[in-house]
Parts: C-alpha cells; structure tokens; sequence
C-alpha cells in the first residue's frame, strides 16, 4: 500500500488525497511525502494510522525524504505507527494545549469518556464551541465501537487551526466498513452504503423506524448537518467510494439540510482503493454565529420529515374502482 | 417516585451509551412498569448526544406509550438536552 502526502491538507481536496492511495500490496504500508512541503489534514493522518496498526509497525515505513515541515507528523505522533525513526531527533516539542490532538486509539467507552473530558482542556474550547465538538466525538467514535468490529478501535486526531479559527478532526477505522455493516438494507455499491450511513433513521441494526432501544441511525446525518450548518466541509470514505460534503460559502444563502446527501452540494468519488473500514472527518468553524441549539432545531426538523416521508410510502392506499 | 441525578452516573456531558441502558433497564422501565413517577435531574450536565437520549428512552416511549408521557420528567435540562430529548420524543411518536 502507498500514501502520498501532498501540499493539500484542506478537507476540500479530499478527493485528490483518496485517489492517490494505492492498496495494491496488502502487507505493506509506504508514505511518501512531498519534497518540498507537506500539509496533512487529521484525516490523513488517522487513515495512516489505521493502515499501519493492520500491517503492523515492522511493515509500515516513510520512503521519502522529508521536508522541515513534516515535523508536524512527529507532533502528531505519526512516526510512532512506523519503523522510520523520526529525523528531527529530540528536541523540545511544543505544548500541546490549545493545538491539536495526536493520533490516539480510543479501544471502549470508558475510554472514550476519558478522551472527551481530555480533549476540551488541550483544544482551549468555549462552551458553545465544546457543545459541539464534543458531540461530534461521542457521535462518531460509540459509532465504531458498536457498529465498526474493528479489533484495533477508533483512531482520533484533531487540530485547531488559529488563522481560520477552525477545528479539524477525524476518526477512521479498520473495521467492517458501511457496506458489511448496512448489509440489511441491500446496499448494491459502496457509494450506496454511504447515501444511506448519511441518510436519517436509517441504523445498520434494524430497518425498523425509530431504530431500535439501542439506535436510531442519526449519529453520521446529525455530524454531516453540523458541518453543513457551520458552512463547513465534511469526508467519508469507506470501501472503494468517498462522499464529500462542499463547504458553504458565506456569500451563499443559509444552508438548507437535505435528507438525501447526494442532493447536498457534494463530490462523489468511486473506484477508489477498497479500504475495509470507515474514515469520516470534519472541520469546524469557531467563527460561526450558530447557536448548537439552533442547529438542533434544524436537524431535528428534517430528521422528522424524513421520518414522515418514508412511513407514508408504506401507507397501502385503499383500491377505488 | 425516583429521581435520578444525571451527573453522578453520566458525568459532566452525558454520551457512554452503556450508562444511559443501564439507566433504562435497572430504573426506567421498572418504574414505569410500576406506574412510578421517573425524574431525570440534569443538574451540572452540560450536553448529552441524541445516542444517549435515545438509549436512555426510546424504549420506555415504544413499550409504555400510555404511562410514560405523563411519568417521566426532566429537571434541571439545559437548552441543548432539551432540544435533543423533543428530538427523540418527536421521532419516536413520528415512527409509531
């Protein structure tokens, strides 16, 4: 397997990272960086993470050399899943508190308790901005502990960015992947599993609406909506398919959430290569001028629609003749 | 009447899915089985995500429609909790 990391690191050019992955020999991983200068998203990073814990520190190596900047993968704790030793030596690493998250596995709840609680103080939140954020955690990573299988648990990273005053963040894991585990709802494509992990009340559990005691199916369409109310960009990639939310701009009107993603503005990638887990990553404004409470409202309002909409399609209609 | 203070079992922001099933099965649905009186005191909780509100009630909603209205009781929600229980209500009464 081979990971390029570019210049890139933006979320909105999420696409071009996923079509440079080459899974072609499943016992290797090699990342090769630019030479010049690298700029990885959380997402990147935790994609990384995820290939190397599958084949194992041993088989997993940078083969490029790398520019000064790539000490931002030795922050992120990125050189701890390879063999490559670290070029930078020791030196004095930054305090963490106010910047980022490294790549941590979170294996069970009470570790994804501890985590949360953890993460606030380091990201230096407010509290409308902590509301948020630490939803979105719990959101995604209960996600891959109860639906993912995957042995070697959710893999996290954030980063506050100052100039943009953003968050962003990214979970991934070596699991089942949205098709295996969407499997009751026929899924023909892994594009398919996508649509339907972003579309409201639909749970990998039960094709029962409201879900059962457990899940309702919400947790990816409640993220997406967060990130498309913050006028923000939003990834997932599973399979060999990667959906890509486009961010809003602010000379656009507000935006409207949609039920079916593939009717929000997006960029759909296929044939991409199969990766058997889940990555979702999303960036968070701390500008936005949206209340969480209201985003709620929002959300809430279109996941009832939703709700309404595919009951009365069940409604058998009486037959006049 | 039992009432059940959020933040000595779920903590500060109420998430662990375990804890709200724990919650449902060992007080909830007992109590409502017994047509008690359920408070759930928010008191200190700063958010809660819909996965544990969900887990928390959306069984006492499907099994005892005819109690649960008028026995359970929130005190103490913030804004946000408020707005993620209505959300549940609404989508379960919606699904039934």
């Amino acid at each position: 397997m081979r990971i390029y990391f570019s210049n890139q690191g933006n979320l909105r050019y999420f696409g071009h990272f996923v079509q440079r992955l080459d899974f072609d020999n499943p016992n290797k991983l090699e990342i090769v960086t630019d030479e010049r200068w690298v700029n990885v998203h959380p997402a990147h990073l935790v994609l990384t993470a995820a290939l190397a814990n599958k084949v194992g520190k041993e088989n997993s190596e940078i083969i490029s050399n790398v520019p000064e900047s790539a000490r931002y993968l030795d922050r992120m704790g990125l050189y701890n899943f390879v063999k490559t030793p670290s070029p930078f030596g020791s030196y004095e690493r930054k305090d963490p508190s106010g910047r980022f998250i490294p790549i941590t596995i979170i294996k069970n709840s009470s570790g994804q308790s501890h985590f949360i609680t953890e993460m606030v103080p380091l990201l230096h939140l407010g509290e409308n901005d902590a509301s948020t954020i630490k939803y979105i955690i719990g959101e995604l990573v209960r996600n891959v502990l109860e639906h993912a299988y995957a042995d070697s648990g959710a893999i996290v990273a954030a980063q506050y960015f100052k100039n943009t005053n953003r968050i962003s963040l990214a979970i991934c894991d070596a699991g089942i992947g949205l098709w295996k585990g969407l499997k009751i709802w026929h899924p023909r494509t892994d594009e398919d599993a996508i649509q339907l992990a972003l579309t409201p009340g639909i749970s990998g559990t039960t094709r029962k609406e409201g879900g059962t005691s457990e899940n309702a199916g919400a947790g990816l369409f409640f993220i997406k909506s967060i990130a498309k109310t913050t006028r923000n960009n939003f990834a997932i990639y599973s399979g060999d398919a990667a959906y890509v939310l486009k961010k809003t701009r602010p000379d656009q009107k507000k935006p409207k959430l949609k039920a079916n993603p593939f009717e929000d503005s997006c960029v759909r990638e296929t044939g991409l290569a199969r990766f058997d887990g889940t990555l979702v990553a999303v960036d968070i404004s701390l500008d936005t001028t949206v209340e969480f409470k209201q985003m709620l409202d929002m959300i809430g309002n279109v996941y009832e629609a939703a709700i309404h909409e595919r009951k009365e399609r069940k409604y058998r209609e009486p037959n006049f003749i | 009447m039992i009432t059940i203070k959020m933040k000595n079992v779920a903590g500060d922001f109420a998430e662990n899915k375990d804890i709200a099933k724990d919650i449902r099965i060992n007080k909830l649905l007992p109590a409502l089985e017994k047509e008690e009186d359920v408070t759930f005191d928010f008191d200190g909780v700063s958010g809660a995500t819909q996965s544990f509100i969900h887990a928390l009630i959306s069984d006492a909603l499907r099994k005892h429609p005819d109690t649960v209205y008028d026995k359970v009781f929130f005190k103490n929600a913030n804004e946000d909790i408020q707005k993620i229980i209505t959300i549940v209500y609404r989508y379960m009464q919606e699904s039934m």
